[in-house]
């Protein structure tokens, strides 16, 4: 049997290691037209994978990328997609875990606060891609039996979501994103809890009161109304069980009411 | 896994594709197009960016859907994967072609993801046995799990492999033949590809099986250059269609007729009315090419 020429074969395995490998070179049998390997070439692929990597992360992340600036934020980036590329071709759902990876970052630990405010930004993208769903009509409440309404369990819309956080992150996205011509003084020793919502077309933000973010966590974990009025007020004394209810049901964070038997 | 719609899809434009020129859709053109009616063929999106649950993207992608044909594109399926194809990823692409009813659905020539990474690219393959009887198992069963016919694009390509052993139009003549699959002739992808590899553009297009295209995508590119300071050019979408490639494109009008045409302008994407007006100058060349009597004239 004679032997068969054999010119190196390049796998995807070792053309998607290379490509994600600043220190590997390129896969041998990548060649131009003189049929010499061709690094620069192979570089337009190795270029494309972070650039288009990174821009999809500022397009999620753009408060961050502000309070970091162009150049650092793109060095992170580049970081965070070398240690946790994509496990999926949709990346609406590429960056769940930039909030953990800037929080592990060690040049980074003095600004603690920037994993949270990642984490608003990581929920406002859920919000914006959740299911559809009418939000709850907030009358309905009313319509209850009076003796009951302590044991009600509100159904939580699907875009619904909570970040509480030791940092002042209502501020810090709204200066850095949403409102980025008004002048916010950011007090870093506040701590703010964020509700983010799309009853319709639009995704909300809204500053949560003092106790709400432990009032509402417990609603979303399917807690009764009154349980978790009860362990907000344990928490937090200053806590209004009827302004936190009325900004939950008027921000659309439910789609109905579950009763107990 | 997506909601049923069946309330909009009576009131839907038919779903055929018209022989004119379309657009890529980016969602900030959309509120424009739909108030001022905008007089385009088509539209085509990127499959990937409507595999949300909900939210603005598909009620805006319903909205055009009731005044204009869609084509479904897909940009990561990773049909030239040595992995076997993610089967989540089809059930979307299904869902997808169920709920908006386009009349066309294409995906690439390359692969993009390995075991489970993605890159984000459309990465190269090569032109070898092995390499083919894979892709065209992986696009049988495409088409056999979405239940209809696809168009597979032809490549840019930066780099070739030493392991190849046929050409890109034998590849692509084989999978056509092999699979029924029609193909989406990217006449940018041509120029750049035959220009990274010193090849002859037009003898490319001469030997292009035409009676395969059901679809042509035209879009920008960004000069550079490689190891050796020759010309490469890169498929950057980020610009008006190169003067080169209208004068290829115009050489396939005239040569096989009219084709349905798609402009592709995906980074630095421009006012709505630049990006209508390049789509109405390939309309002009379907214009001047609709006479009957040249059409599949050779």
């Amino acid at each position: 049997m004679r032997a068969p020429i054999s010119f190196p074969r390049t796998g995807t395995s070792e053309f998607g290691r290379a490509l994600l490998d600043p220190e590997a070179g390129t896969p041998a049998g990548l060649i131009g037209p003189d049929g010499l390997n061709a690094p620069k070439r192979f570089s337009v692929y190795r270029n494309n994978v972070i650039v288009s990597l990174r821009e999809a992360l500022e397009h999620t992340f753009p408060a961050i990328k502000a309070l970091l600036g162009e150049e650092y934020f793109s060095a992170l980036a580049r970081a965070f997609v070398l240690q946790h590329p994509p496990k999926s071709p949709v990346l609406i759902w590429y960056g769940a875990e930039f909030a953990d990876f800037i929080e592990a970052f060690p040049p980074l630990e003095a600004y603690s606060y920037l994993a949270d405010v990642a984490r608003v930004e990581w929920d406002w993208l859920q919000a914006y891609h959740a299911k559809d769903a009418a939000p709850m009509d907030p009358a309905l409440l009313g319509q209850t039996d009076p003796d009951c309404v302590g044991r009600v369990r509100f159904v939580r819309h699907p875009a619904a979501r909570l970040v509480a956080s030791s940092w002042p992150i209502w501020d810090l996205v709204r200066v850095n994103r949403f409102e980025t011509d008004n002048a916010i003084e950011i007090d870093l020793n506040r701590s703010q809890a964020v509700l983010i919502t799309r009853p319709d077309l639009d995704v909300d933000l809204y500053l949560l009161r003092p106790g709400g973010d432990v009032f509402l966590n417990a609603l979303f974990e399917g807690v009764t109304l009154g349980d978790a009025a009860a362990k907000a007020q344990a928490q937090r004394q200053e806590f209004s069980l009827s302004d936190c209810l009325s900004d939950c049901l008027s921000s659309g964070a439910f789609t109905g009411l579950q009763n107990d038997g | 896994m997506f909601p049923e719609t069946p309330a909009q899809a009576s009131s839907r434009v038919d779903a055929a594709i018209p022989v004119r020129a379309g657009a890529g859709l980016k969602p900030e053109h959309i509120s424009e197009i739909l108030e001022t009616k905008a007089d385009v063929g088509f539209f085509e999106v990127h499959a990937e960016n409507y595999m949300g649950a909900g939210g603005p993207p598909h009620r805006q992608l319903e909205e055009i859907r009731k005044d204009y044909p869609l084509s479904l594109h897909g940009v990561g399926l990773s049909i030239g994967g040595e992995t076997s194809l993610d089967k989540e990823h089809l059930q979307r692409l299904a869902a997808l072609n169920k709920r908006y009813e386009p009349g066309l659905f294409s995906e690439h020539l390359a692969w993009s993801t390995h075991d489970v990474t993605y890159f984000n690219d459309l990465l190269p393959v090569p032109y070898d046995q092995p390499t083919l009887d894979r892709v065209c198992d992986h696009i049988d069963e495409v088409q056999e799990f979405v239940g209809r016919r696809m168009l597979l694009e032809n490549p840019s390509t930066y780099v070739a492999f030493e392991q190849s052993t046929m050409s890109e139009l034998e590849f692509l003549k084989e999978i056509a033949r092999r699979t029924g699959c029609g193909l989406l002739l990217d006449v940018n992808n041509v120029h750049v590809s035959c220009t990274n590899h010193e090849r002859s553009a037009e003898a490319y297009l001469s030997e292009f099986p035409m009676q395969e295209v059901g679809e042509i995508h035209l879009g920008g590119h960004a000069p550079d250059v490689d190891d050796a300071d020759r010309p490469l050019l890169i498929d950057a979408h980020d610009r008006e269609v190169d003067e080169a490639v209208w004068a290829l494109y115009e050489q396939v009008i005239q040569h096989v007729g009219p084709i349905p045409t798609l402009i592709e302008w995906d980074n630095d994407v421009p006012t709505w009315p630049v990006l209508l007006s390049e789509a109405k100058a390939a309309d002009q060349v379907l214009r001047r090419n609709a006479d009957p009597d040249i059409r599949h004239a050779s």
